[in-house]
């Protein structure tokens, strides 16, 4: 009896450990998307596309080159930040307000473009990634053995989600975002930049997607379909958490990475159907999302 | 100041009401799609195969285009109601009713089915939670699609189809020549059947529900059943589509009801035109062959070039093929019109 | 039969806190003309959002000739009657003005929905729509999208689209906002030609359209009825001057 409790209670927290990692992967790389969504109302369906970028970074130079975990990080999150500039301005800009259909579709062209270079420059190989040494190994912690990276990965999650919290509602910056995803044409009335707003915005989201994409490299392998294969899980997390917030995503995904583990672990033969399932019902019952603005 | 081009403009109210009230008339133009594949028939006969390929992806994309081009309704998920045709063609001539007719209308039924059920559920939501639950619809019929093995052949295919003559006389040849003739006609029907509806009273409320659903409601009009209707006539379509192509390479893969089968399909109608009939005639054409030159060049890199195409018909080129066509056609006669 | 074709009873609609409208009791008479004035953000277009069934009331009822139509849904307020129109154009863009129109004159006719024979046979439908288009001036861009007339045009338009559905009552929200004041005039025409039996309620700023058209004027504010009564009243009432006309006085 005291056995089985036991091991029930292992695979719990087991489950709800790693779910935990999972999650805060999942939100680094869809929190930006959520308020870019929010704030434009623009469907970017080649939002991985950052998160990929930066994993490629990170891995190359650590495996290739041998920098450093930290420096790496950093310039894989330089390459999310430039990348997306680039891009904002040149092609995404172009459709705001725009048809959802060309949208959708400029953004998948994107996606093929990048599963094409990213085969191009690597192969279809996933990039392994071995977590730095101060940051591998198990940590024992209530007579219980928690992998020291996923752990740190937590620890990143809700460092992050306050910091981006208090940004929202702190400061001047956090405060024309909000107005401007309450309404753009107010916002632009009582004499908002909306469109630079957006801009930096954007670019904030790509580097974190960046972040995300390399510091989760371990849980969402980097390879050439990146993009394609996450789509579903990011879109999830942003639409069930409700678009232009950051509380929603974190709530989702939570939500989607431990029933996700906990799906997997004790009925695997389903995969992801009970997600999926999930979702659907999620959706039906509040269609903007869990903290969506109606 | 409001100059229509001279020739636009009829000058009799009996003229316009003409011009209005005979849309829907068959106009010569129309025959060359027909013609084309039937030459095809004569000029490629080692691309027969091919061919029956493109005919029934046609179909495909003309389902498509009835709830895209005519109801506004953006769906990532079309492929759940291909891969059910396939499947259910796959399942029956793989478990010993191979008859093709009954076959494809089985499809067509089942398909129907789950369009009813799912668009009851999922069409009142607009924007990106419609394109979300339509993604999530056709991702959890693949997963089952994947587990259901003993019924699906799971990630290996469906193997062991085995397709009875049409009619019991014309048998599926090696040459696709049947296969050809029977996609070239089960498509002639199809399109009779959108032509029809995209120029009826039904057909012109989902433009007006494309155009301005708001208004739609305020003109008395009963949007959610309309689209429903719509949504489950282009789930059969498609499910016909998905059964023609199980049927005639004999074969079900997991691929029926990717996330790729349904996004490429809104490649190839935005490479033809959007919501104006014969895109699916132009694209998906273009779009295979082009596909298959370039998979013995160079297949990995197809998707590159594909997507470099795509993001610069979306920004340059929107409207496609036909888009161009008359764009062309307004300048020609805005010239013509300043000359004299 | 009820003398009254639209009537309002408590109408009642917040957002939590905000109240934006207040306990609202409205009459509309058979053959009215009826005007709804106020300042900006007073709840006027909030109020036909809520009488046409675009938005949800808090409480208090709502009743078409009589009948209570509170919980139904827009379309089927449509199809008794109650038609309104849309401060901000709401046309089909991309449709031809003859469309737009035919397109309500079908919905009307209950042939919308018919999938078997081809549009163009309803002929009936169509000469309706080309009759309410020549009424109107505008059979010259019968075939032409919406899209290309000028802004006055389009107005017109919006309003042909609700006049196709044969409206008992007729909501016209600021039907001359945005019109070029060379183009208006087209627009006074036709709303003093409409039929008499329709009951008309029409939302102003323009003033001088406003006493011109109305019999009776309704002042919201901040989403309660002020005072309501012939113009010549209202124009008298020294609390509408304050809040509204404010110095200049009109006799």
């Amino acid at each position: 009896m005291d056995v089985s409790l036991d091991n029930f209670l292992s695979s719990a927290i087991s489950i709800a450990f790693h779910g935990l990692a999972q999650a805060m992967v999942l939100y680094l790389i869809s929190v930006g998307l959520s308020i870019t969504m929010g704030l434009m109302g623009f469907v970017n369906l080649a939002h991985g596309a950052f998160a990929m970028a930066g994993g490629y970074a990170m891995t190359t130079l650590m495996n290739r080159y041998d920098v450093p975990f930290v420096f790496a990080v950093a310039a894989a999150v330089a390459v999310g930040v430039i990348i997306g500039l680039v891009l904002e301005r040149l092609l995404y800009r172009r459709l705001y307000g725009g048809d959802e259909l060309d949208q959708v579709l400029m953004t998948i062209g994107l996606i093929f473009v990048t599963v094409g270079a990213a085969t191009y420059f690597w192969g279809p190989v996933a990039q392994p990634m071995r977590p730095p040494a101060a940051l591998s190994g198990q940590l024992e912690f209530a007579s219980r053995q928690f992998p020291v990276y996923r752990t740190f990965l937590i620890c990143c999650g809700a460092v992050l989600v306050t910091a981006l919290w208090l940004g929202l509602e702190r400061t001047r910056f956090g405060a024309q975002v909000r107005a401007a995803v309450d309404n753009n044409r107010m916002a632009q009335a009582i004499g908002i930049n909306t469109s630079q707003l957006f801009a930096i915005t954007f670019t904030l989201g790509s580097g974190l997607a960046a972040l995300g994409g390399a510091l989760g490299a371990d849980l969402l392998a980097i390879k050439t379909d990146y993009a394609l294969e996450n789509l579903v899980y990011f879109l999830i997390v942003v639409a069930v958490g409700g678009l232009g917030s950051i509380r929603g995503p974190f709530v989702a995904a939570v939500l989607v990475g431990t029933a996700d583990t906990a799906f997997k672990y004790t009925a695997p033969e389903f995969g992801a159907f009970f997600i999926y399932a999930l979702t659907m019902v999620l959706l039906l019952w509040r269609p903007n999302g869990l903290f969506g603005r109606a | 100041m409001m100059e229509t081009p001279a020739k636009e403009t009829p000058s009799k109210p009996g003229d316009v009401l003409d011009a209005f009230a005979r849309r829907h008339r068959f106009r010569a133009l129309e025959v060359l799609p027909w013609l084309v594949a039937a030459a095809s028939y004569f000029i490629f006969p080692d691309y027969l195969a091919l061919g029956a390929q493109i005919l029934a992806t046609i179909v495909f994309a003309l389902s498509v285009d009835l709830i895209l081009g005519y109801a506004g309704i953006v769906t990532l998920g079309h492929a759940a109601f291909f891969g059910a045709g396939a499947y259910t063609a796959g399942i029956l001539a793989a478990n010993g009713w191979g008859e093709p007719i009954s076959g494809l209308l089985a499809a067509a039924a089942v398909a129907a089915v789950l369009g009813v059920a799912t668009g009851a559920i999922i069409l009142r939501t607009t924007g990106l939670t419609l394109l979300m639950q339509t993604l999530v619809i056709a991702t959890m019929l693949l997963e089952l699609a994947n587990k259901a093995g003993q019924w699906t052949g799971g990630a290996d295919g469906l193997q062991g189809m085995q397709v009875w003559p049409i009619f019991g006389a014309f048998r599926f040849d090696l040459f696709g020549k049947t296969a050809f003739l029977y996609c070239f006609a089960v498509l002639l029907i199809c399109w009779l059947i959108v032509r029809a509806i995209a120029y009826s009273p039904f057909g012109r409320s989902l433009t007006g529900i494309r155009d301005n659903v708001k208004r739609m409601h305020a003109i008395g009009s009963p949007v959610n059943r309309r689209l429903l209707i719509a949504y489950t006539i282009s789930a059969s379509l498609a499910g016909i589509s998905g059964a023609l192509i199980a049927q005639t390479t004999q074969f079900v893969g997991l691929g029926v009801l990717s996330l790729e089968r349904s996004g490429t399909v809104l490649i190839m109608l935005i490479i033809g035109g959007v919501g104006q009939l014969y895109g699916a005639f132009i694209g998906v054409p273009l779009y295979m062959i082009a596909q298959d030159r370039f998979a013995t060049i160079d297949p990995v890199y197809w998707y590159f070039w594909i997507g470099l195409f795509m993001i610069f018909m979306v920004v340059f080129a929107r409207g496609g093929v036909l888009g161009a066509i008359e764009r062309v056609k307004l300048w020609y006669r805005a010239s013509i019109g300043a000359r004299k | 039969m009820s003398a009254l074709d639209l009537e309002t009873q408590g109408l009642h609609k917040n957002f939590g806190a905000l109240i934006v409208a207040s306990n609202i009791d409205f009459r509309l008479e058979h053959g009215a003309r009826h005007a709804l004035i106020g300042p900006n953000g007073a709840g006027k277009t909030t109020f036909v959002n809520l009488v046409t069934g675009a938005l949800r009331p808090s409480a208090g009822r709502i009743l078409l000739g009589g009948q209570d139509i509170t919980h139904q849904p827009q379309a089927a307020r449509v199809k008794r009657g109650l038609v309104r129109t849309y401060q901000i154009n709401a046309l089909f863009r991309r449709l031809s003005v003859l469309e737009n129109v035919t397109l309500a004159i079908s919905e009307r006719d209950g042939i919308a929905g018919n999938f078997f024979r081809p549009a163009g046979h309803y002929r009936a439908a169509i000469a309706e729509a080309y009759a309410l288009l020549e009424s109107l001036g505008l059979a010259d861009e019968a075939l032409r999208p919406v899209n290309e007339l000028a802004y006055g045009r389009q107005r017109l338009t919006e309003i042909a689209v609700s006049l196709g559905l044969k409206p008992k009552v007729l909501l016209l929200d600021e039907p001359a906002a945005g019109v070029p004041s060379g183009e208006t005039g087209a627009i006074i025409d036709m709303i003093e030609r409409l039929p008499a039996d329709i009951a008309l309620l029409i939302i102003e700023h323009d003033m001088d359209l406003v006493f011109r058209l109305a019999k009776r004027i309704t002042v919201l504010v901040q989403g309660s009825v002020l005072v309501e009564g012939p113009p010549k009243e209202i124009a008298a009432n020294e609390q509408v001057r304050q809040v509204y006309l404010g110095e200049r006085a009109h006799t």
